[in-house]
């Protein structure tokens, strides 16, 4: 136990690994045989189908024939189709929508708990409960909760005397619904991690502050905020990835008032995220050649928009 | 400011909208419960019911006729269990090696697994299908596990939980104890990182236990899938929708991972917090 209470339970201390002496591939094999497990099973079943990806991104198939080359005809086609750029912009605004929310929440909850003296334990574990779900289960709720009809959303809306809103009808609608349920399942999961972060900040930092004569919202903005950027780019990166990969709150939030797809995401295709439409392209219309080019271009969304975060907040932290 | 936290005025403004945000995150499992026990025709009234009804066994019953319930999360278990003991091993003997020794190409290495992480599973779901078609997989739970324990998620994590928490001066001491790589690992830092490794732990499992787009696909024989898929075989494009009975799923599935967190929450929230009282 004496153990576990010396560790700070820090989630990004940048701190120099033990400089082993320099000695040549065979004094290492121990450790290369350490991550090896890792990297085989990537080899076999990431580094190998990825690259089978590639090559069929290159040809037409249907799964079934022959494969027939095609040139850069599907990245040709990917360029222009507005089809696969709504669903970008689709896949954005949705992750935009849940994610500042979430982030600015998480922080508030974490920064109040981290002051919180009494209950500690048992308001972490209510905060940490709508990640302990399954998407499939809790879009079946959501989608209980939007539904127009019966929508507990709507019955409240109703009780106030405001207009019912086609929530899974309309564009604005069904991006604000799957963004609520995104929301809703990560920002307790971020304010643990925003906590653990906060924990590591040490107490006499704040206590000059105190002396200096900083109120909270200064202590916050020149303590708190600049300590915690490593965390922050954590669950940034982290949630750029995850979000901008987002399949199951949309596909099944969506299929009920789907008719031509369990892929189609809704009401002129508005919850179509880039996983669905590649789903839609490569499983519906059979078109694995497209999907993979398709997936790449998903890929190359992801690491442009992981980039892009990852330098802001670097940024806004140098100054 | 700080000295009198948690007390007087704004303590009692502190309590109050941490137990608001508690009961926002508790209200859409209040809501589910509530609705697995009403008939469907209740749950599309107005105004909406808050209380429970008395339809939950009729729903648990047409359930049970309708999916295979306990054989799909039979299979579920099965998976989820086994892959998180799985990456917990891996991964945590991986992320040692980054977090604490030199290497030549290590930093190449670790490039390839942030790049890795970033890579979609969609993209490689063509091909992994087509592989694993090719040797017998689909349809088997094998297609479910064996790729899922490269995490590349969990070395990450992992590893910049042992950057901290792992003293060199211990590895140090360790050694000169006469100390192989092995026993460090299992005697030096597996001890020290078990909150890091529950969290892991868990996510892993609850990751697994959700994951849906994948087991859509791999599983082709719809006798034999993940409470996740049959679960969304419940939910709609059959035309009419017995939403009692898809709540009842809904809310049933939701009991494992309950469970479960609540095992591994001690960890989670006792000994990440024990930083809390020191502080």
């Amino acid at each position: 136990m004496a153990v576990i209470e010396q560790t700070p339970p820090a989630v990004n201390r940048p701190q120099p690994s033990t400089a082993a002496p320099k000695k040549g591939l065979r004094g290492h094999w121990h450790l290369y045989a350490a991550i090896s497990p890792f990297y085989l099973l990537f080899l076999a079943f990431g580094l190998i189908p990825v690259g089978f990806s590639l090559y069929l991104s290159f040809h037409r198939w249907d799964g079934l024939g022959s494969m027939e080359w095609a040139g850069l005809s599907q990245y040709q086609y990917l360029l222009s189709d507005s089809d696969f750029w709504q669903s970008i912009g689709n896949t954005i605004v949705i992750w935009a929508l849940a994610t500042f929310p979430m982030i600015f929440l998480a922080m508030v909850t974490a920064v109040m708990l981290n002051s919180a003296v009494r209950f500690k334990n048992a308001y972490r574990f209510a905060y940490f409960l709508p990640n302990v779900t399954s998407v499939v289960a809790i879009a079946i709720v959501f989608g209980s909760i939007f539904s127009t009809n019966f929508g507990l959303v709507n019955a409240l809306l109703q009780a106030v005397g405001l207009d019912q809103v086609a929530w899974l009808n309309t564009p604005w609608g069904i991006k604000v619904a799957i963004a609520t349920l995104m929301t809703w399942q990560w920002t307790g999961y971020n304010a643990i991690i925003f906590l653990a972060g906060l924990q590591t900040i040490p107490s006499d930092l704040y206590e000059a502050a105190r002396i200096d004569g900083a109120g909270p919202v200064q202590t916050f903005f020149r303590v708190t905020l600049p300590l915690l950027r490593p965390t922050l780019l954590f669950v940034l990166v982290v949630s750029t990835v995850t979000g901008l990969q987002s399949f199951s709150e949309p596909q099944v939030l969506l299929q009920t008032t789907a008719n031509e797809s369990t892929f189609s995401g809704g009401p002129d295709h508005a919850g179509r995220t880039m996983v669905l439409y590649f789903f839609q392209q490569t499983f519906d219309n059979n078109d694995f050649g497209y999907g993979a080019a398709v997936a790449w271009g998903i890929f190359l969304v992801v690491v442009l928009f992981s980039i892009i975060n990852w330098r802001l907040v670097q940024r806004r932290g140098e100054q | 400011m700080a000295s009198i936290k948690g007390s007087g005025r704004r303590g009692i403004a502190l309590h109050t909208s941490l137990i608001i945000g508690v009961l926002l995150s508790a209200f859409p499992f209040y809501w589910a419960v509530i609705m697995s026990t009403h008939t469907s025709s209740e749950i599309f009234s107005y105004p909406p019911k808050l209380l429970p009804g008395s339809h939950f066994m009729e729903n648990v019953r047409s359930l049970f006729d309708t999916i295979d319930f306990f054989g799909s999360m039979w299979n579920s278990l099965l998976v989820a269990t086994l892959v998180t003991f799985l990456v917990l091993f891996f991964d945590s003997l991986a992320a040692f090696v980054f977090a604490k020794f030199d290497f030549p190409g290590k930093n190449m290495l670790f490039a390839l697994l942030m790049l890795i992480f970033m890579v979609p599973a969609q993209m490689s779901a063509i091909p992994q299908f087509v592989i694993m078609a090719k040797i017998g997989w689909i349809g088997s739970m094998t297609a479910l596990i064996v790729p899922a324990a490269a995490n590349a998620f969990g070395i990450f994590w992992m590893r910049q939980y042992m950057r901290s928490a792992i003293h060199d001066e211990l590895l140090d001491a360790s050694k000169l104890d006469g100390a192989n790589f092995l026993r460090q690992y299992w005697h030096v830092a597996l001890p020290v990182v078990r909150p890091g490794l529950a969290f892991l732990g868990i996510f892993t499992f609850m990751g697994q236990w959700n994951d849906y787009a994948w087991p859509l696909i791999a599983l082709t024989n719809p006798d034999n899938v993940t409470l996740q898929v049959a679960l969304s075989q419940l939910n709609g494009t059959h035309g009419t929708t017995d939403y009692g009975m898809v709540m009842t799923g809904a809310v049933l599935a939701l009991i494992p991972l309950l469970i479960v967190f609540a095992i591994g929450a001690r960890q989670i929230i006792g000994d990440l917090a024990k930083g809390a009282v020191r502080g």
